[in-house]
């Protein structure tokens, strides 16, 4: 790649959010914006390699961006038809409608796009969609590749959500004091959506899709520097570098799953465990948190366990029930409980694991029989473990986690082979 | 300033169920979505409707006027009635709609303007 398309990427990568709301803050036209910013790209892309990369690069693309929608609005005006607008705080400031204490509010028109982009009035997989594009500046085509859709159903999504922002009135704006702690667990559940879409796909040849989970990461990072000690952020960065930190070890040199027990430690990235630890230890955690952050705090305090034990043997999974049996409580799902029964059988043995286990039921998930099967096989009981491998690969839908599987299940012939249950 | 129609949907019979000071209660609650509607908007209009058992549905079907009992929405809960406001933005509508009693399911639309 030359000098001049490097300087691009990485001036798209940095600056599309913060573009993308200052033109919104100024236009108000959410149809017009993402078109312009794209032609600006555009137009860099076929100057700067001859001409010379602008001394500032974000500076040079706003303008023409701007010319853009100047040009688009003087041929509207001339056809007089007038196109609905974004709802703006600033509006509501003139309008006289009654707003929360100025300093409560933060001047920022990037966190107002990123709110914007998250409102609960807009479907999950629509405000993610949303965000991607317009915070962080991810193509449809990427976009589409990172949650396995066609790129057709993401450019839909994306048109609907838009259609749906100025519709509806979902203004750009930060809402009052008393909302936005709320509406910032919006926006973590947004990153989290696609972080783990990114980090557990249930289908196709790519065990993991890391970049997804890394733009996920990214956002969260933008809305931290714009809101930093914010819990729910705070947690949530947490979490998602703790188990992003692995996510070298995940897949072996031959493609397939490496269980956690069996992953290269040395290959996990410290860095980032480092600074999980020390988000971990942030006092604004230590304060009184919601459900959702609190159950963002035990799960990194579970992954925190993993990323500080040395290896396999030095894991503490006494207290990792403990912390389980504390995000039960937070969150009664039959994900947790099996992660659960999982930590009992390493805690306390096999037997101990199946009795966890039962009762636990995951519909369309290969997962419950997968660690049956283990459980079953620890406790020499081969026929039965071959019974659940056979409804676990029956029901696996990703092509490397199958053949893992398929692996285990051939290895139950083989006495003295080492197995873990996981990951 | 934004034109919403907020509907206010709830499970039959739960108003002849209500005691008297509950029924107290959801009064207040709509006097106090009302007064966040003058105070941020405009209040345009409201109606509380009669029960669904009073419905009538009309239908065009193979150019014919049909008529018939019942509401055109069969779902378990029913449309109770209406406000016409204006407000500043969805979350202003929101905040209003949050204000209506509890039991109530709410629905925010924005209303179209229709030229010509």
């Amino acid at each position: 790649m030359t000098d001049a398309a490097t300087s691009l990427e990485t001036v798209v990568r940095q600056e599309w959010g913060r573009l993308t709301s200052l033109l919104l803050a100024r236009y108000r036209r959410l149809d017009l914006v993402e078109d312009a910013l794209g032609d600006a790209v555009e137009a860099a892309a076929r100057r700067w390699p001859d001409g010379g990369t602008p001394v500032n690069p974000a500076a040079w693309l706003l303008t023409v961006a701007r010319n853009r929608i100047l040009d688009r609005l003087r041929a509207e005006s001339m056809a007089q038809r007038r196109q609905p607008l974004l709802v703006t705080d600033a509006e509501r400031r003139d309008q006289g409608a009654a707003m929360a204490d100025p300093g409560d509010l933060v001047e920022d028109d990037l966190l107002r796009l990123v709110l914007m982009c998250t409102h609960p009035a807009l479907a999950p997989e629509a405000a993610s969609a949303l965000t991607l594009r317009l915070v962080l500046g991810v193509s449809t085509y990427d976009i589409a590749r990172l949650f396995l859709v066609p790129e057709p159903t993401v450019a839909a999504r994306i048109t609907r959500a838009k259609k749906k922002v100025v519709a509806a009135g979902i203004p750009f704006a930060v809402p009052a004091a008393d909302v936005l702690p709320q509406r910032l667990e919006t926006v973590a559940q947004t990153a989290y959506l696609a972080f783990t879409a990114g980090y557990a796909p249930g289908s196709g040849p790519d065990l993991l899709r890391a970049d997804l989970a890394g733009e996920a990461i990214r956002l969260v990072r933008v809305v931290r520097d714009l809101r930093p000690g914010e819990p729910a952020t705070v947690a949530l960065l947490a979490l998602m570098l703790l188990q992003h930190s692995r996510r070298d070890a995940r897949v072996g040199d031959d493609g397939r799953l490496v269980l956690l027990a069996d992953q290269d430690r040395r290959r996990w990235h410290r860095d980032e465990i480092d600074e999980a630890l020390a988000l971990l230890a942030d006092p604004v955690l230590a304060g009184p948190v919601s459900q959702l952050v609190a159950s963002y705090i035990v799960q990194a305090r579970i992954a925190a366990e993993h990323a500080s034990a040395t290896s396999p043997e030095q894991t503490r999974w006494d207290t990792i029930v403990g912390h389980y049996n504390l995000l039960l409580r937070l969150v009664p799902s039959p994900s947790v409980r099996l992660a659960r029964a999982v930590a009992v059988a390493e805690a306390s043995g096999p037997d101990a694991g199946l009795a966890a286990l039962d009762g636990i039921e995951i519909p369309g998930s290969h997962r419950v029989a997968a660690v049956r099967a283990e459980l079953l096989s620890r406790c020499g009981n081969a026929p039965s473990a071959a019974v659940a491998y056979d409804e676990a690969i029956a029901a696996c839908r990703n092509d490397t986690e199958r053949a893992h599987l398929v692996e285990r299940r051939r290895a139950l012939a083989s006495p003295g082979h080492r197995s873990s249950a996981t990951q | 300033m934004k034109r919403y129609v907020i509907l206010v949907a709830y499970e039959p019979g739960l108003w002849e169920r209500a005691a008297d000071e509950t029924r107290e209660e959801w009064y207040a609650d709509h006097r106090a979505f009302d007064k966040y509607v003058v105070r941020h908007g405009h209040h345009l209009g409201t109606a509380p409707l009669a029960g669904r058992e009073t419905a009538t549905t009309l239908r065009h079907v193979d150019n014919r006027l049909q008529v018939t009992d019942g509401p055109f929405a069969e779902t378990t809960e029913m449309i109770a009635g209406y406000y016409d406001v204006e407000l500043p933005d969805l979350d202003a509508a929101i905040a209003a709609g949050a204000l209506l009693p509890d039991p109530f399911t709410v629905e925010i639309r924005p209303v179209e303007t229709i030229d010509g």
